[in-house]
């Protein structure tokens, strides 16, 4: 029986009278690449928010229905957020580094939960950026302003820069979608070996990613799950007609 | 033909109009230096006008447009900067936002001896402050306030929304991913309004005239140093409108070289900071 990070029930979200997720009940497996895919405005980028509560931040949301992570519901009133977001990490659409050096941009996060000492930081930046797989063109010019990297790099600098704070579960969001084939292979790779020591929950429109990387799918659509399932049985035999549709590029 | 021809004119006459407008900057620099150089020597700049020793001299003018700026900016930044952050990042949108934003944006237009009305009679009169270098910077506080404001917003907007939930996602609160990442990004606009404020201030006669008054002596004891802010000071652009008024114009094309040696570099430091932060940051 796999072990699971994060459960949701009956979880339903509002944008003021826009009903954007229904009802959606979800297992995520702990230590594995679960891809949430579906044509665009299906809800799946606003359900990956749900789980570490980045919709708090958008003005007119309300959310019904529970999220579970290890047991314990990060809804319910007295949940520290902060620390929360320190669990659950998060890579955006868009590469997202600030104007600031490779090392700071990477020490940023555990300077916030109070971590100061210089070795102990020296040491989470090269670890984070030796598992984000970019300290062989970083290891030399740690001072260097992050926003001279290459797209490419800069993607994979924010995912050190998450995993620098030791987060339990990374949500990516289209990780790729603004990067070039070579660079997007390398952070597929990457994804393949940050699984066995993060539980990761990936948003992609790419179905050929998700096949690639994921070890199950959840296939979204107007804001409800149409079918959950291992990726490949999803995308080998698909149960529901929609499902087959989107995959066989009928719509979407 | 006939195209080419209208092409040729318009061109000539858009050349005009910018050569114009540059020789009738040029030519105003040149003519108040030209008349106002010969007159500035050291006494001139560091002594005071005293009928007694002979002299014309304009220090305590000078040292009253540095307390002037430094104490207006030490009120008024703080205040500006902080009711910026608050109007962006905490206040809920809607019609407060709003009614604050549409009169800041008044007050900014207001013609600036109204400010000297209010100030004289409010902090003068009122709070008993009297003719004082410290009245006069709290007048000028109200008048540079939706300056710095509002430049400080524009400053704060510019900022991608990326960087923003990139630090809140890693656990930061909302203080400090304001104190780490939008405030150090938003500094070069920031520093421009505040530097807008200084011009300002350095350019105002009108509302400091009722409010500052015009002293023009320099403190005789260590201690008069700290009274300054109580009692009446001129500042240049002050002494140069009494000048003016005396028909001294020889001192007011003196005051006025000052003047604009100092907005200038001003306008070279303003230009440096930029550079040298947008460079940092690349």
């Amino acid at each position: 029986m796999p072990q699971i990070k994060i459960r949701t029930d009956k979880l339903n979200l509002y944008y003021g009278a826009n009903h954007a997720l229904k009802d959606i009940t979800l297992s995520i497996r702990s230590h594995a690449v679960t891809a949430l895919i579906g044509p665009s405005g299906c809800g799946k980028s606003t359900f990956l928010k749900t789980l570490n509560r980045m919709n708090d931040l958008t003005d007119g949301v309300r959310i019904t229905g529970k999220v579970y992570l290890d047991g314990a519901d990060i809804y319910h009133p007295g949940v520290d957020v902060m620390a929360l977001r320190k669990q659950v990490g998060m890579v955006f659409q868009q590469p997202n580094p600030f104007p600031m050096s490779i090392y700071d941009n990477i020490a940023y996060g555990p300077r916030i939960h109070g971590i100061k000492g210089k070795e102990r930081l020296d040491e989470i930046v090269e670890r984070s950026l030796r598992q984000a797989a970019i300290w062989e063109e970083t290891g030399d010019r740690l001072h260097k302003p992050a926003l001279g990297l290459s797209g490419g790099q800069k993607q994979r600098l924010c995912i050190a820069r998450a995993l620098a704070v030791g987060p339990e579960v990374l949500l990516m969001d289209e990780p790729t979608s603004a990067l070039d084939p070579v660079s997007t292979l390398k952070v597929e790779e990457l994804i393949g070996q940050l699984k066995r020591k993060y539980t990761i929950v990936i948003v992609t429109h790419n179905m050929q990613q998700a096949a690639r990387v994921s070890d199950e799918t959840a296939f979204f659509l107007m804001g409800e799950v149409v079918e959950f399932a291992s990726t490949d049985r999803l995308f080998a035999q698909p149960a529901d007609r929609k499902t087959l549709e989107y995959i066989t590029g009928k719509f979407g | 033909m006939m195209r080419k021809l209208k092409d040729d004119v318009l061109l000539c006459l858009i050349y005009l109009a910018a050569f114009g407008a540059e020789f009738l900057l040029l030519g105003i620099l040149v003519y108040v230096f030209v008349k106002g150089f010969p007159y500035v020597d050291l006494q001139f700049l560091t002594t005071v006008t005293s009928v007694l020793q002979g002299t014309v001299g304009i220090a305590g003018n000078m040292v009253n447009t540095i307390y002037i700026v430094v104490l207006t900016l030490v009120i008024a930044v703080p205040i500006g900067i902080g009711s910026a952050i608050y109007l962006n990042e905490y206040a809920r949108p809607g019609k407060m936002v709003r009614l604050i934003t549409f009169t800041t944006q008044t007050l900014a237009g207001i013609p600036s001896i109204l400010f000297g009305l209010f100030g004289m009679m409010f902090f003068g009169i009122t709070l008993g402050l009297g003719y004082s270098i410290l009245t006069g910077a709290l007048t000028l506080s109200l008048m540079v306030l939706p300056l710095i404001t509002r430049n400080t917003q524009e400053a704060l907007l510019a900022v991608p929304e990326s960087y923003k939930s990139g630090a809140l996602s890693m656990g930061a609160g909302k203080w400090y991913m304001i104190r780490t990442i939008l405030l150090p990004s938003a500094m070069p606009g920031i520093v421009t309004g505040v530097l807008l404020a200084v011009g300002r201030i350095m350019g105002e006669s009108a509302a400091l005239l009722f409010t500052a008054g015009s002293g023009y002596l320099l403190p005789k004891s260590a201690g008069g140093w700290f009274h300054k802010v109580a009692e009446s000071g001129g500042t240049l652009t002050i002494q140069l409108y009494l000048s003016m008024s005396k028909a001294q114009y020889d001192v007011g094309f003196g005051i006025a070289v000052v003047l604009l040696c100092i907005l200038f570099c001003m306008n070279l430091i303003m230009k440096f900071f930029a550079k040298y932060t947008t460079e940092s940051q690349r």
